[in-house]
């Protein structure tokens, strides 16, 4: 398959000759669909966003609301990310590992958050952790209160992260040949050394893009959190919610601006995931 | 053979490598508690907690909340939106998914990212791309305002707000399961005569539909329950504008919290439904869609 052929005709050179039909229309209906309702209202945003004026914008970056929404959601963004790195990676082992009755049925569920409509989990959320709900409550007595306050962001942020470090770790996992791991105990490592330096490693591509994934999720992420956070201006108030609040307000410029932050540093995300990919590609031979 | 020289070399051997395979009972009770108990308090809890506030006050209470008028129009308006929102994507997918599986060309995996765009995009982001185009200050505000076209705070704004937050979905269900195919059957089909659109329709889609099946699935489900994008371009004008999810914050920040339930329950009965036919299409088609349980 590596004979190499002359490009065909100077109208298809930027394509491979190929004897099925349909490549016009169907790039055609793609190209179109992806411009007119993805390309063109997001360059419409930067417009807009642009279209302030750098002292304006400046303004607006460092008005201190703007800030602390941003330091918010970037902040409880992180925090959830990690926690779930941490126990998306814990089920993940449990769900490949062990062999014990509902475990399919748990594998089944880490999914729910993907299916469950924002809203719903946000009230039901801001339901059982408030001060008399069922979790809240038993919290209450240790003083600690976790809806309509920072914390309670963060709970809604894990909850919408979870099946993406467990969905990127799960197949890794399962993909990984018991031999090395009993080659090293042949070699006489230890379990925690064999952990730690065998396993552990293959995984880390496969972890670090869960974490983007959910890191990239949380940062963006509204229909959660409102319920739940109290949105206190200054405190609990997350970005997404600022841009919605001045858009009510008919503050087209300042909700642009905000929003054209959060689109840059989440494009960033995109490429960081597809170096970690690239990265373990080239180290590991698989994603 | 290994057991035998093992067995030379002693027990002890034996008994380490044994450890060092397994985790110990300890481990394995730690690591299932701790697991099952972050699942208990993310999860399960709050998904339990859905029907029983909705079922706080008795059937009457909610019956009453979802037969209401305005709660029947919600119903109504989310699954006009996704009767228009799904199709219009299946389509956009299905032709993206050829163009990209079946041909090579330059810029191909420029396409796929921006194809995949919208998933890193905040909802709230998506709806407001459209307030800035067509909202009464956009861009194409006063000329639509001269024309008498209403696109936000209007089924218009909705339908397209729900579109670019599901884009990506059918498409990306699609584009491995296809590549894994190859084209060769489709060349023999032409080879043989039969024209490019009965190729299309008795190969190609045969071939593809249970990824596509998944992918319109999960296109369904976030396009029901889409909030963020909504609220945005929605106005909220109670039982003309407002969705299942727009009419459960409304109730919600009513303090009627039973009616609020009493929706939410529907939607979470929609989750339901979707992560059970979800999970039976990966135990039964699992190589059709193996390829893409990451999203």
């Amino acid at each position: 398959m590596t004979l190499a052929l002359p490009a065909a005709s100077s109208s298809s050179s930027w394509r491979q000759p190929s004897i099925l039909p349909g490549f016009g229309l169907s790039l055609g209906i793609t190209i179109s669909a992806l411009s007119l309702v993805v390309l063109i209202p997001l360059a419409a945003l930067f417009l807009k966003a642009a279209s302030a004026g750098p002292a304006d914008i400046w303004a607006i970056i460092a008005s201190p609301r703007t800030q602390a929404a941003l330091r918010l959601s970037f902040g409880a963004a992180a925090f959830s990310a990690i926690v779930n790195a941490i126990f998306g990676l814990i089920i993940a082992w449990v769900l490949v590992r062990y062999r014990f009755p509902g475990r399919r049925l748990l594998d089944a569920a880490v999914d729910l958050p993907f299916a469950l409509p924002t809203a719903v989990a946000g009230i039901s959320l801001a339901a059982i952790y408030a001060p008399n709900g069922w979790i809240g409550s038993l919290l209450a007595p240790f003083d600690i209160k976790v809806a309509y306050t920072p914390l309670g962001v963060m709970v809604a942020l894990i909850f919408i992260g979870l099946p993406f470090v467990v969905r990127t770790v799960q197949p890794v996992l399962e993909e990984a040949d018991i031999e090395t791991e009993e080659a090293a105990a042949l070699l006489g490592a230890s379990r925690l050394r064999t952990i730690f330096r065998v396993i552990l490693p293959g995984i880390v591509p496969a972890l670090l893009t869960g974490f983007v994934l959910a890191f990239a999720r949380a940062v963006g992420e509204y229909g959660s959190v409102i319920f739940i956070a109290g949105n206190v201006p200054m405190v609990s108030e997350i970005a997404p919610l600022l841009i919605v609040i001045r858009l009510e307000q008919f503050d087209y410029a300042g909700a642009s601006v905000v929003a054209m932050i959060m689109l840059i540093v989440s494009f960033s995300l995109i490429l960081a995931i597809n170096a970690i990919q690239a990265w373990s590609r080239g180290r590991l031979g698989h994603v | 053979m290994s057991e035998t020289r093992l067995h030379e070399a002693g027990p002890i051997p034996v008994y380490r490598t044994d450890r060092a395979l397994r985790d110990s009972i300890w481990i394995k009770a730690l690591l299932l508690t701790l697991a099952l108990t972050f699942l208990a308090f993310f999860l399960f809890l709050p998904l339990v907690s859905v029907f029983v506030e909705a079922s706080r006050k008795g059937y009457e209470a909610f019956a009453e909340a979802v037969t209401e008028p305005d709660a029947l129009s919600a119903i109504r308006l989310t699954l006009l939106v996704a009767a228009i929102a799904v199709p219009f994507n299946v389509i956009v997918g299905i032709a993206a998914a050829w163009a990209i599986a079946k041909f090579n060309f330059r810029g191909k995996s420029l396409l796929i990212s921006f194809i995949d765009l919208p998933f890193s995009v905040s909802p709230v982001i998506s709806g407001l791309v459209y307030v800035l185009l067509f909202g009464a200050q956009g861009f194409l505000g006063p000329w639509l305002k001269a024309n008498g076209i209403e696109i936000i705070f209007a089924l218009p704004g909705l339908v397209l707000a729900t579109v670019f937050v599901t884009f990506p979905f059918v498409a990306r269900e699609l584009i491995p399961h296809m590549q894994a195919l190859g084209s060769s059957d489709e060349e023999a089909a032409l080879t043989l005569g039969a024209s490019p659109w009965r190729t299309f329709f008795t190969i190609t889609l045969p071939n593809v539909k249970w990824s596509l099946f998944y992918g319109v699935l999960l296109c369904n489900a976030r396009a029901m329950g889409e909030f963020g994008a909504v609220t945005v371009v929605s106005g909220r004008i109670r039982g003309v504008t407002t969705t299942m999810p727009l009419h459960v914050e409304i109730l919600y920040n009513e303090y009627n919290s039973v009616a609020a339930f009493a929706v939410a329950s529907l939607l979470a009965g929609l989750a339901l439904v979707t992560l059970t036919l979800k999970t039976y299409l990966e135990w039964h088609y699992a190589d059709a869609i193996a390829a893409t349980k990451r999203h």
